[in-house]
């Protein structure tokens, strides 16, 4: 597990459910062929509505001209991130487009189980509203270690809630890792 | 302190005498349902997890209902249903349902109720956030993603937070003008579409003992729409009469016991409540059907899981009956059951599948279909800036197909009254 993850942020507002993360459309292609998954990485984000993607400005795509990866490695976003149906393919989708941490106010159930469970990316619960203070494009820093947020133009720096009992899951890399370590699977 | 019924199934699931919520334990799961949107990666990982010579746990206890991406031309959706049927032949999984033969039987939650796999006091896992449904059976189920599917495959087990318990209490006579999905939608309204998240919602009260079985899976279908973990309904003896009609397996009954803990406890009279829809662009954004009667529609749609079922084709034939849609209709009954109980069920001698057709409305074979918008060429999927009425369970942006559509949540009563007049109508005008 990264100690410090770095990079650029994508901010998003309440309540991005997982059509919005990866249209049902798109969830025809093969998540373990490496080629063909990059179509997940390709239209990640893609259901947000362009006013509301990259925000405060808003208009700003997740993903351009057609590529499989996005020049932003963080998602920050209000609360209730991944609302909505089970697909594994969202937290998939946003690993696919180099997304390593998402940041919300809170999470829905599965996306956030499934996040963790298949070592997609760690899903930071943020403890104040946060998506409404930085901007799409800035640089951040995330430490794993003392669970903070450093805004680097401004160097403020932001409470995030302990992992807690996920965090033995996200070191081991996902669930069955955790499984074998903990002697449940042969 | 006693517990809830919730924390009564998951505790003997999880071999203990007592749970609270909170507590992480890990559960012997009786029954793992998937389909052809999340099985193939389901199986993929499994193989990968578990190698070369990977066994399924109990062969028995896996349920497979290609049902999302059926009547498409899209290669790689066909290819889906393609892996589901190589698997299933491969390790001859007897309840996998194929799609092209008779035993298909459309969307995955309602086939469970039919076949059989809704047992009271039993845990279902499934591959879609939906499976929360089962819960109308006195029955812990809720929905995982592909790798937590594929720990199942393998080992039969899976870890969960023991959840907080909110109650709905529904008191008093529904009005004919009324239904599940009306009091879903108030819930959701009131609480919000994360005011569940992690808890379980447990539905009460003598209205809700008075609905079909068809309309308390409306409620409990819709328990994700508030996050929840999981919906549920104590079984009762209309539930034990569906169940024995279906299948010998053992089951146990449990109820909450009066000293059980909530976080909340909600009460509703529902003799005073009003026909209501989302608005868009969610779940929770509440309104009256009167405050927004007159909307214009390009389209009305009444399927998917819930709103496709048996209970809610008599509802909107019921207004149908002799008149025409003014706007394009889709009926798509979820199941292949439900689509032959249109053709048998009548009223005033007419059936409901004739009712439909004489009003010219499009029937569509039993999927999941546009509920989810899907491949371009689904039936009855979002085009453009559309202004759409729907049975169905989410409108989020562009959850139908186009991100510009703008979807209506409500009733059968509600859409078919709508569908009639072309604009949103309240079904009272035609009571």
């Amino acid at each position: 597990m990264d100690k410090i993850i770095k990079g650029k942020i994508f901010v998003l507002g309440d309540n991005i459910d997982t059509d919005q993360i990866i249209p049902a459309e798109h969830l025809v292609y093969s998540l373990s062929d490496p080629e063909e998954s990059k179509n997940y990485g390709k239209h990640a984000l893609s259901g947000v509505p362009l006013s509301k993607a990259g925000l405060p400005a808003g208009g700003i795509p997740f993903i351009k001209n057609g590529s499989s990866e996005s020049e932003y490695n963080i998602v920050i976003a209000g609360s209730n991130f991944g609302c909505g149906s089970s697909r594994e393919h969202a937290p998939f989708a946003l690993k696919v487009a180099g997304v390593k941490a998402v940041i919300a106010e809170s999470y829905a159930r599965i996306f956030y189980r499934n996040s963790v469970d298949g070592g997609f990316i760690i899903p930071y619960e943020s403890i104040q509203k946060i998506n409404d203070s930085i901007s799409t494009g800035d640089e951040i820093e995330i430490d794993l270690m003392n669970n903070t947020l450093k805004h680097i133009e401004s160097g403020k720096s932001f409470n995030l809630r302990p992992l807690g009992d996920i965090l033995p899951i996200i070191e081991a890399g996902n669930i069955f890792e955790y499984a074998r370590k903990s002697g449940m699977m042969g | 302190m006693g517990m809830t019924i919730t924390e009564k199934i998951l505790a003997k699931a999880s071999g203990k005498a007592k749970v609270e919520p909170g507590e992480n334990v890990w559960l012997n799961v009786d029954i793992l349902m998937t389909h052809d949107v999340c099985g193939p990666p389901t199986i993929s990982i499994w193989k990968r997890e578990f190698g070369g010579d990977a066994k399924i746990w109990d062969k028995d206890k896996l349920v497979i209902f290609p049902d999302h991406y059926i009547f498409t031309k899209n290669p790689q959706a066909n290819r889906n249903v393609e892996i589901l049927r190589e698997f299933a032949r491969q390790y001859d999984i007897e309840n996998y349902y194929d799609a092209g033969t008779d035993r298909y039987k459309g969307v995955c939650h309602i086939a469970l109720a039919e076949e059989g796999y809704n047992i009271p006091g039993t845990i279902l896992f499934g591959t879609d956030s939906h499976t929360c449904t089962s819960g109308a059976f006195g029955m812990f189920s809720t929905g995982v993603g592909n790798t937590d599917a594929a720990f199942i495959l393998g080992t039969g087990k899976i870890w969960e937070k023991i959840p907080e318990s909110m109650k709905f209490v529904f008191h008093g006579k529904l009005p004919s003008f009324l239904t599940a999905k009306d009091l879903i939608l108030r819930i959701l309204g009131d609480i919000t579409t994360d005011g569940a998240t992690y808890r379980a919602m447990e539905f009460d009260g003598e209205a809700v003992f008075s609905l079909s079985v068809d309309e308390r899976m409306t409620l409990t279908n819709m328990a994700i729409e508030a996050g929840a973990m999981n919906g549920i309904i104590a079984a009762d003896s209309v539930i034990e009469n569906y169940v024995h009609e279906r299948t010998n397996k053992p089951y146990e009954i449990f109820n909450s016991d009066n000293d059980a803990k909530y976080r909340q406890v909600y009460e509703y009279d529902v003799s005073g409540m009003e026909p209501f829809v989302a608005k868009p662009h969610s779940p929770d954004n509440l309104d009256t059907v009167r405050n927004v009667q007159g909307t214009k529609l390009t389209k009305c749609y009444i399927g998917s899981c819930t709103g496709g079922k048996l209970s809610d084709f008599v509802s909107a034939a019921k207004l149908l009956f002799g008149n025409k849609a003014a706007v394009p209709t889709f009926v798509v009954p979820a199941s292949t059951a439900v689509a032959n109980q249109l053709e048998i069920e009548t009223i005033n001698g007419i059936s409901l599948k004739e009712i439909f057709e004489n009003a010219g409305c499009v029937i569509a074979q039993s999927s999941c279909a546009a509920c989810l918008g899907g491949p371009m060429d689904t039936i009855g999927r979002a085009v453009d800036g559309e202004t759409i009425i729907s049975t169905t369970n989410r409108n989020f942006p562009g959850r139908m197909g186009s991100k510009k559509a703008a979807v209506y949540l409500a009733s059968p009563l509600t859409v078919a009254a709508s569908a009639i007049t072309g604009v949103i109508t309240d079904p009272r005008d035609f009571f």
